[in-house]
């Protein structure tokens, strides 16, 4: 038995922590009353920071293993760590209010939330195509029932299911290609595959069929076409908090999934995976776009502009290049920033009864309120690429990426399409400052609320004119 | 010199303007447009020392400012205006204030955002005019359409929403491409060594001709948009049409010059030879948009649509001024000509955001009163108004070209130019002084001349002191302009000929 220290295992310090704290808040939950839940949120709120403190505490320079080389830490999932219990944390803080409303209130929303934070945090960190797995599974599990959560609701079972049942035939399929890659290979280890990938030689035809399954347990999970059936319905069906939760970490885990195993594990085999992925983010960004066109409910439309945002991440991994690996990250951090206050608003304008995901909920929300207004638009805009939000930047920064790689018509293709894109975003900003309103309601939700959306909005602006701070720190831990 | 950021004050001080009124809110309109009044009349007296202190013996860029900004794209906020640049920040700056003065009280609905977005609108022009940084003008460039998309959608007329969707997403499209080709010339600037985004950096780039054309095509695609350049105009009269009379002075006066500035500072330097060899491309265009164009206005019933045509028509001359010097060049070395051309260009952008402003305050001083666009609820109205009679008379003529006003003096200069390459360039360019004065005075004749048509025109009232000092202005400006064109013309002299030499010079 080798120990802790050996085993490196300081380096995990947050994840331990993580999986402890969850345990005891369980525990604890157990015997609150409705009445002093409130302990279980402040509790999570307080593991989120207990957690960035190990990471930060613990952080590293360089790439660090440990467990045998199962965990790897490295700067890059360090700052996605952060960035995941950021996001976390705005998203508890911006669903307070509406689980609270809805009789929801209850303490498996957070400790839910907080596995599947450790899922992600354990796919940051894989170090072998097992722990890859383990993270998928621990992620994949939490969110089923997330979506589930809110038993009256019939929708949200519908999608629940649908969620799972496709969920856990593309984790087969992950399995089934990582089976087939370790076969060939004779190691689960991402390290050694990317050397013995080359022994065996990335034109094996195994290693192919391997690989066009892993792709497919990708693809699902980011929820790129066609492999994005799930996307919209559950967007759609789950309560809100929860398809803001959706919308969030785990997309930074769909990045790490693809940049641990195909950029580190099959590295060698990018002139395969990278006419796959072109066919997955064309149709992506063209399916995603054009659809969401047609919408009604905003967090259906943003489910299909989700799609669409996940073909551009792949243009950056595609491109098989650091550079290229750099701007994915930064698009999905600028992605993951401005879509959690999207979902945000949707919940700021919510109340009893009324849960605003129409398109026209948006109607005339400038009379009501300029400044949440003003905010929304920036989401919108900087979604839509427009400069100088947060969205251009992440824009510029993949289809920089793709022209490097000599892929001039795919990028000429991407922002074509984001052409599309800006007319449903501005379709948004046109009903809420061009149309009357519908609703004369005053805005309900507190304080936390609007001061974290009103921080939310102001960061998408204020990254966009200084994008250099989010650049740099990408370029500083993807050299 | 300046040792304080002139430029930096003029994208910056109105952009912080905008933000106070938008603070401020709609609680204390009053205060709201003396503070948007003061910021607009206050960057034009700044803009007014960069003509002050301006050098017109050097091409080279003044007022420089360098800061980083984006290291790891080698992107800087670097600043500095030459002869193009300078007279079309004043213009800007010049316009912006007679927009909230002729505004002052026709707004009613959210006027603290309104004045926001023109002052919002007024930095990010300043911006694009002063950028020396592809990525920064990029940005400012595009971060533009959002302002205006506000201004047309809030306060525009019945059909804005379409107006200004339509409007956006043409111009969006246009400038995606561009996008592409500004990357990739970055990428060929770190090829070379020396990673950069300054648009100096980029004339030095060397490209091969197939490249210059993709280039030179996305380029078009960005600027014959803006311009805009037939077939792509279609956008303009819907947005001018349904823009309230603020925007359609804007949208008219400086944001079509950025298509025109594009061409000088982009398309023309950085694919020179993709230019020379597709120059017949932009010519036909642009007289297609000078003769097809002047006869589309001609049978408009709407009197801003008639604007819009006309400028669609008047920006012809730009483009075909400023892609003459390769005809001019190749056949007899004509640099005189060629720099006759692109002077001529500039001029006539000048004169037209004076003129094409000054038109649309007529049409809107009409507008506030009748509510009606339609020429035909006109007639007669310089028998209740006529010192509006005598404004709308003079823009008219200048408008058709009549020589002593600013009108003529653009136009002047690139007919001769055209005349110099090809007699049949000249006729059909020529043709404009039949057709603006056509369409232009036949309109001044049914809605100002004649005998009152109905009894809302009778009861119409002349000019009050605010529209008086707005035309007043700008009738004053075309003049000036046309009569004594000399030191705008000396300005740009030597930046003029500098280009002409940059785009001559084969880069193959």
């Amino acid at each position: 038995m080798s120990s802790w220290a050996e085993m490196n295992g300081q380096v995990a310090a947050a994840e331990v922590f993580v999986l402890c704290a969850l345990c005891v808040i369980l525990v604890i939950d157990v015997f609150l009353t409705e009445r002093s839940r409130w302990l279980t949120y402040v509790l999570s709120l307080a593991t989120l920071a207990g957690a960035a403190y190990m990471t930060v505490r613990h952080g590293v320079q360089t790439r660090v293993t440990a467990f045998d080389g199962m965990y790897v830490a490295d700067p890059m999932g360090d700052v996605l760590k952060l960035f995941s219990y950021g996001t976390v944390a705005v998203t508890f803080l911006y669903s307070r209010e509406y689980l609270q409303r809805r009789g929801l209130f209850k303490g498996e929303y957070f400790i839910l939330g907080l596995v599947a934070l450790l899922g992600v945090m354990v796919m940051v960190s894989a170090g072998s195509l097992l722990t890859v797995y383990l993270g998928v599974e621990l992620l994949s599990l939490s969110l089923y029932a997330m979506v589930a959560f809110d038993r009256e609701s019939g929708i949200a079972a519908e999608s629940a299911m649908k969620y799972f049942v496709l969920g856990a035939i593309s984790s087969g399929t992950l399995l089934y290609g990582f089976s087939i890659v370790y076969g060939v290979t004779g190691t689960l280890q991402l390290d050694e595959l990317a050397v013995n990938v080359r022994e065996v030689g990335a034109a094996n035809l195994a290693l192919i069929f391997g690989l066009a399954f892993i792709i497919v347990g990708i693809a699902f999970k980011f929820g790129a076409v066609p492999f994005h059936m799930w996307v919209p319905d559950v967007y759609h069906g789950a309560p809100t908090p929860v398809t803001l939760f959706i919308g969030s970490a785990p997309k930074i885990a769909s990045f790490v999934l693809a940049i641990r195993v195909l950029a580190e594990g099959l590295d060698a085999m990018v002139a395969s995976w990278q006419e796959m992925l072109i066919a997955l983010a064309v149709l992506s960004m063209l399916l995603g776009n054009v659809v969401a066109i047609a919408q009604t409910n905003i967090k259906r439309m943003l489910a299909y502009s989700t799609i669409s945002h996940v073909g551009f991440i792949l243009l950056g991994i595609l491109a098989g290049t650091n550079e290229g690996y750099r701007a994915s990250m930064y698009y999905t951090l600028a992605y993951v920033i401005t879509t959690v206050g999207s979902f945000g608003m949707i919940l700021l304008l919510s109340r009893a009864g009324f849960e605003a995901d129409r398109l026209e909920d948006f109607k005339g929300l400038n009379r009501r309120s300029p400044w949440f207004a003003a905010i929304m638009m920036m989401l919108m805009f900087s979604t839509a690429g427009v400069p100088p939000f947060i969205g251009f930047w992440a824009k510029l920064a993949v289809i920089g990426a793709v022209l490097d790689v000599g892929l001039a018509w795919l990028a000429a293709v991407a922002v074509l399409l984001s052409v599309v894109a800006a007319f449903y975003y501005l379709r948004v900003v046109k009903l809420m400052y061009f149309d009357e309103p519908t609703d004369s309601h005053a805005i309900e939700a507190g304080g936390t609320l609007r001061a974290v959306l009103s921080a939310n909005g102001v960061a998408v602006l204020a990254l966009g004119v200084f994008p250099s701070v989010l650049i740099d720190l990408c370029a500083r831990v993807l050299p | 010199m300046q040792d304080w950021p002139i430029l930096s004050v003029l994208i910056w001080l109105p952009i912080f303007g905008g933000v106070v009124m938008l603070a401020l809110g709609e609680r204390n309109v009053a205060l709201g447009r003396w503070i948007a009044l003061l910021t607009t009349a206050v960057t034009f007296g700044v803009s007014t020392l960069l003509w002050a202190n301006f050098d017109s013996s050097t091409a080279l860029m003044q007022f420089g400012e360098e800061h980083s900004w984006i290291p790891s794209l080698s992107s800087a906020y670097a600043l500095g205006v030459d002869g193009i640049s300078m007279p079309l920040i004043l213009l800007t700056t010049f316009i912006t204030p007679l927009v909230v003065i002729a505004s002052w009280t026709v707004i009613e609905k959210k006027p603290a955002q309104y004045y926001a977005a023109f002052l919002i609108l007024e930095g990010l022009m300043i911006g694009v005019f002063a950028a020396l940084d592809a990525l920064l003008f990029y940005v400012l460039w595009e971060a533009m359409l959002i302002p205006m998309f506000i201004i047309i959608g809030i306060w525009g007329g019945p059909r804005r929403v379409y107006a200004t969707i339509k409007f956006f997403l043409y111009t969006f499209l246009g400038s995606v491409l561009m996008l592409v080709s500004l990357i990739y010339l970055y990428q060929q600037t770190c090829n070379a060594g020396q990673c950069s985004y300054l648009i100096a950096d980029f004339y030095d780039v060397p490209l091969d001709l197939n490249v210059q054309i993709m280039i030179f095509i996305a380029f078009l695609a960005a600027f014959a948009v803006k311009v805009p350049m037939w077939p792509v105009h279609t956008w303009l009269p819907d947005a001018h049409v349904e823009a309230p009379t603020g925007g359609s002075v804007i949208l008219a006066a400086i944001m079509l010059k950025m298509g025109g500035y594009g061409f000088l500072r982009f398309s023309l330097p950085i694919t020179p030879d993709a230019a020379g060899t597709l120059d017949w491309l932009v010519i036909s265009l642009s007289l297609i948009a000078v003769v097809y164009i002047g006869f589309v206005a001609l049978v408009q019933q709407d009197m801003k649509k008639l604007i819009a045509y006309s400028s669609i028509a008047h920006m012809g001359f730009v483009t075909l001024g400023s892609f003459l010097t390769f005809e001019l060049m190749s056949v007899n070395g004509d640099v005189r000509g060629a720099a006759m051309g692109i002077e001529g260009a500039m001029v006539q952008m000048i004169s037209h955001g004076l003129i094409s402003g000054a038109l649309f305050f007529c049409v809107g001083v009409l507008y506030d009163r009748m509510h009606s666009r339609e020429i035909n609820a006109y007639g007669g109205v310089v028998n209740t108004m006529p010192i509006f009679a005598a404004f709308a008379v003079l823009f008219a003529l200048a408008n058709s070209g009549l020589p002593a006003t600013s009108g003529f003096v653009g136009e002047f200069l690139v007919i001769i130019a055209s005349f110099r390459a090809d007699f049949w360039y000249a006729f059909l360019a020529g043709l404009t002084l039949i057709l603006g004065a056509a369409y232009t005075l036949w309109m001044v004749k049914r809605v100002i001349f004649g005998a009152v048509a109905n009894d809302n025109v009778a009861a119409l009232t002349d000019l009050n002191a605010r529209e008086f000092v707005v035309l007043g202005v700008l009738a004053l400006a075309v003049l000036a302009l046309g009569l004594w064109p000399a030191p705008l013309l000396e300005v740009m002299h030597k930046t003029v000929e500098n280009l002409v030499q940059t785009i001559t010079t084969p880069k193959l």
